[in-house]
């Protein structure tokens, strides 16, 4: 599927040099394009397609009141000049408070930008999020944004493919994100570098778009730049009716190209991983990068019980990290703080998990709980149906959209030694505030815990 | 980028070795928002010492960068290149660069000139002597001179590494070569592809 989509889009081909391959989306936020956009002004140039790139402010934008001035300001600087730059440029930017603005890879599908079969880029690694429409979408570098934003086009190198196929049915209370930290931790940080996946078979089938967006989102925590998912009945689903989505003839045209993308049966893959996911349970990450997780009813690992010396080593950097002694139960560590949010679980369905935890029940005693929806069309939607009242019953506070604790650009941080368990895709050292741990989880398990004050399934709760 | 063919200039001697991209520019100044006016925080920590060459009246408006064995390792930030050339340096000579940041020297327009260890210190020497002394690069030629010193010396790019500082091609130059093709491409696009207007 990969190659055909690639195929589709090489404008350009040479012997010894990359492909130049078209793009067809490219979405631009405040943090990765300033310099791209001073380099256009620098050398004369224009945009070739403002049409086919869309902005928005995610990373820097505060999730308080939106009538609440920006404190930061650098933030502030950064999200003034995006505004500017696209102004100046002709590209349509959704700013704070604006009913398209959101996270980038939330809106994009949500507008119905997001297609199967297109080239989609973005100023940011989880642009993989997109592949679980069969785009082929990765994250790209300010020149690479400078590129795209002057030639509509990239020169790179054909990736290789992995399929990545999950046979069986997912057991109730599993979500798509216990499945993604379980290949993860699978095939490692590194596992899927230079490699296109492909995510198959009959659990991956049984998905709705919105968890399959989690998935492809935290492809490239597994080292690939993306992840894709062969469009079927459920996308083309998703796609019709959505505002930027082809209508009537031109649906049925595109659903037609659509079908086709589907990897031939037979095709080859350059390397093959297969999982059961009848297997598979709700995971956490005890350590400092996403392969560092372990089922929630496991124990905390022992470092000596990693054959590989290297991976020992990490394992003991990131308990001494963490400030988690080997052995101890996963549902005893209790947290401080839990995040619901990021691009990777942000969208209603994770909402709607979240609240079917939260209605009727209490937050623990002291425990901060910050849910944060990817864009105000979801943020509408939740209230629409009353989520927030559950949430804010609960003792949960519901805030404005944006990327917020994911990376803790704004405001929202954990500070030294604070636990959080989120709901985000990284657990980098320091990732969510200097000095906090993050634990990643799915919405299901970061509403129970926030229940329980200690990690916990649905199913634990009373 | 602009074509570079021949750069005239006075030199500036950076008499330390292994310079790593955060002396270059360091990180505070990566918050910026702008791709010019990295030239003020060029080597800002060393600035703040009076000794340090560049506060050295008589090299102000110098051209070149006469640098140490490796210069540029550390971090790819291409905020580094872009300090040295908004500082108004066009081209560095070293005995030695890092990958990454010859690289990103390429891409920018900012000469990298590799020569021998000796001829580097050769040049070190002389222009910490005479902030007049005049070097010309010649990049069709691949030729450093200081006739005033007796420098007569090479230097090697790939063969479409000098095309690019000729032509002035960045990247987005080189693609823009293709443009015939991309028109084409774009005409052939199939019509229920989005638009964000
Ligand atoms: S939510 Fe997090 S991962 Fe997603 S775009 Fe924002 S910062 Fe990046």
């Amino acid at each position: 599927m990969a190659e055909k989509v690639w195929d589709q889009h090489v404008v350009h081909k040479a012997d010894g040099e990359p492909d130049l391959l078209y793009i067809d989306l490219h979405l631009v936020h405040e943090v990765t394009s300033p310099q791209a956009f001073d380099g256009l002004r620098l050398a004369g140039r224009t945009v070739r397609r403002p049409d086919l790139t869309i902005a928005t402010a995610d990373h820097n934008v505060p999730t308080t009141a939106l009538d609440l001035p920006i404190e930061d300001p650098i933030s502030k600087k950064q999200l003034e000049v995006l505004t500017a730059n696209c102004a100046e440029f002709g590209i349509t930017c959704y700013n704070r408070g604006d009913f398209n603005q959101g996270i980038v890879h939330v809106i994009g599908p949500e507008l119905g930008l997001t297609q199967p079969g297109m080239t989609i880029v973005c100023g940011d690694s989880h642009t993989s999020t997109h592949g679980a429409f069969g785009a082929l979408a990765f994250g790209i570098g300010t020149s690479e944004v400078e590129h795209v934003l002057a030639t509509q086009s990239l020169p790179l190198t054909r990736p290789k493919t992995m399929a990545i196929t999950v046979n069986g049915t997912l057991n109730p209370g599993v979500t798509s994100k216990d499945l993604v930290l379980a290949i993860i931790g699978e095939i490692g940080t590194g596992g899927g570098m230079g490699y296109v996946l492909e995510y198959r078979g009959e659990a991956i089938e049984a998905l709705s778009m919105e968890a399959r967006m989690t998935i492809c989102n935290m492809s490239i925590e597994a080292g690939a730049r993306a992840g894709m998912i062969a469009p079927d009945q459920i996308t083309f689903d998703y796609l019709e009716g959505k505002e930027h989505a082809p209508k009537g003839e031109a649906f049925e045209a595109a659903k037609k190209a659509w079908a086709e993308l589907r990897t031939d049966e037979g095709a080859t893959f350059d390397r093959e991983v297969i999982l059961d996911a009848t297997t598979i349970t709700p995971h956490v990450s005890w350590g400092t990068n996403p392969a560092q997780v372990a089922p929630i009813t496991a124990n905390v690992p022992n470092p000596e019980d990693f054959a590989d010396p290297a991976e020992r080593e990490a394992a003991a950097r990131a308990l001494a990290y963490m400030g988690l002694t080997a052995g101890m139960a996963i549902k005893d560590i209790t947290v401080q703080t839990v995040f619901i949010g990021s691009c990777t679980n942000s969208r209603i369905e994770d909402l709607r998990l979240a609240a079917s935890v939260f209605d009727g029940r209490k937050v623990a005693e002291g425990l901060r709980v910050l849910i944060v929806p990817g864009s105000h069309r979801v943020k509408a939607q939740a209230q629409a149906e009353g989520l927030d009242k559950i949430f804010t019953a609960a003792g949960a506070e519901w805030r404005e959209p944006g990327c917020s604790m994911c990376l803790a650009m704004n405001p929202d941080k954990l500070t030294v030694g604070e636990r959080s368990a989120s709901t985000s895709n990284r657990n980098f050292e320091g990732r969510q505030g200097r000095g906090g741990r993050t634990h990643l989880v799915s919405p299901a398990v970061a509403a129970a815990t926030a229940i329980a004050g200690h990690f916990a399934t649905p199913g634990d709760l009373a | 980028m602009k074509p570079v063919t021949v750069i005239t200039g006075r030199g500036v001697p950076l008499q330390r070795s292994d310079v790593d991209t955060d002396q270059i520019i360091p990180s505070d100044w990566l918050k910026r928002v702008e791709r010019t006016g990295f030239g003020a925080g060029l080597f800002s920590e060393w600035r703040d010492d009076r000794n340090f060459v560049l506060n050295d009246e008589r090299y102000q408006g110098a051209s070149i960068l006469v640098a140490g064995p490796n210069f540029g390792t550390g971090s790819s930030r291409e905020h580094a290149v872009w300090a040295l050339m908004d500082y108004g340096f066009e081209a560095v000579i070293s005995s030695r660069f890092a990958d990454i940041f010859f690289s990103n020297c390429t891409k920018q327009g900012l000469l990298p000139v590799t020569v021998d260890e000796e001829v580097a210190n050769q040049l070190l020497a002389a222009v910490a002597e005479n902030p007049e002394l005049e070097i010309t690069i010649d990049v069709a030629r691949g030729s450093v001179e200081a006739p005033a010193i007796g420098v007569s010396a090479t230097f090697v790019l790939q063969p479409f590494t000098t095309e690019r500082f000729l032509n002035g091609w960045d990247d987005i130059g080189l693609t823009l070569r293709n443009e015939a093709d991309l028109t084409a491409f774009e005409a052939k696009r199939p019509g229920y592809l989005p638009t964000t207007a």
